[in-house]
């Protein structure tokens, strides 16, 4: 009776879940940390650890969401929810700041595009592939990890290097959530501009917006604006031009 | 009306990823070209014109408002439905690939952004906001 209900009312058990996860996610990061590493990201990397236990528990590919009572999750944290969140934040974007900096994320945009895949394309070469059609999937991936199967598919590259492929982008959006509230000092990601250079280089939405919302919340419409471009222009060039590229070089 | 706020989203965010799905045919390409981006666009737009006409009132600002400040939950589901495991268990090739591509992306962000003008930080921008908010209410 009592999975019945919860079953029914998936969505709602997921507001519960994440409501108590972002609740001791702020008491951890007051008591161990001093309030030094934001609510935030403790919570999304608690988000994460809980992905992981999902994945291991049911063997599916969608972490927690996997599991039928929390299937809730899958419907908040999935592609209709996020980005109707995302847009939302567009609301605080100050239109000026937001253009004076358009050219800047546009180039940002070119060179996360540019030098994901040569990395990629590069340690794909370093472990031995060879053929274009290997490195140009590998090299997508890096892009991020909706780019890698789009690209792989276009090429006709094998499974398994499509599977690598989705991997490389998946743990490249992962080390983004965890790395840049980490480095964002560093960086000096404070200020429009720089999260919009950040969300150009950076890529993969799932990574910036999740990586900006750990860091300050503020700074994600800005990201988020360039970014959701990203994935767009890497289907565009990784299938052509890069694939023609390395196919001169290699085949 | 809260609900025109929300509607006013979800018209914008449909709208969006209709002209993303149409560009990235319009390109020969199997996905969707910069929909969520679009969508932002359209709605800064719907908010000038809303603003001028004197429209924007605090139901609109609520229901679109609401959905903003929903983002970093919903964004805490999402990393709680990665395929966390596959990320994990690719090997080295996978790591390799995926940590250099960062370390390299966070090292050009950190090139780039001090070329040209920096801008001011959120903070600078938030301070001079409440200064001037507090020069508008005692002149």
């Amino acid at each position: 009776m009592i999975a019945a209900v919860l079953q029914a009312n998936a969505l709602l058990v997921a507001f519960v879940v994440v409501g108590a996860v972002m609740g001791a996610s702020a008491i951890l990061s007051r008591m161990l940390t001093g309030g030094r590493v934001s609510g935030s990201a403790i919570a999304i990397l608690i988000g994460l650890a809980l992905a992981f236990y999902g994945g291991i528990h049911t063997g599916g590919s969608r972490g927690l969401a996997d599991i039928p009572l929390l299937s809730g999750i899958g419907l908040m944290g999935g592609a209709m929810l996020r980005d109707f969140a995302i847009v939302a934040t567009s609301f605080e974007v100050d239109v000026a700041r937001a253009r004076r900096a358009g050219v800047a994320g546009a180039v940002a945009l070119v060179l996360g595009t540019v030098l994901p895949f040569a990395v990629g394309a590069a340690t794909a070469y370093a472990y031995g592939y060879r053929d274009a059609v290997s490195l140009t999937t590998i090299g997508a991936g890096a892009v991020t990890y909706i780019v890698g199967p789009v690209t792989g598919a276009a090429v006709g590259a094998a499974s398994p290097v499509i599977a690598l492929s989705i991997a490389t982008g998946v743990l490249k959006a992962v080390l983004v959530m965890v790395g840049t509230p980490l480095v964002a000092r560093t960086i000096g990601l404070d200020n429009p501009r720089s999260a919009m250079i950040f969300g150009g280089l950076m890529g993969t939405v799932s990574g910036v917006s999740a990586g900006l919302a750990a860091t300050d919340r503020r700074l994600v419409p800005y990201g988020a604006l360039v970014a959701t471009f990203h994935t767009g222009v890497g289907c565009l060039v990784a299938p052509s031009i890069f694939y023609f590229a390395l196919r001169a070089l290699f085949d | 009306m809260t609900i025109f706020g929300v509607a006013l989203l979800a018209l914008c965010t449909i709208l969006g990823n209709l002209l993303g799905e149409a560009l990235g045919q319009a390109l020969g390409v199997k996905a969707n070209v910069g929909g969520v981006g679009i969508a932002m666009l359209l709605l800064i737009a719907a908010r000038i014109g809303l603003a001028r006409r004197g429209l924007l009132d605090g139901g609109v600002l609520s229901g679109v408002g609401f959905w903003g400040a929903l983002y970093i939950p919903i964004v805490v589901a999402m990393s709680a439905s990665q395929n966390v495991v596959a990320a994990a268990s690719g090997g080295m090739i996978v790591v390799v690939a995926a940590a250099i591509t960062v370390a390299l992306c966070f090292a050009a962000v950190a090139l780039f952004g001090r070329l040209g003008d920096r801008g001011e930080t959120m903070d600078e921008i938030e301070a001079a906001e409440r200064a001037r908010a507090a020069v508008d209410t005692h002149p």
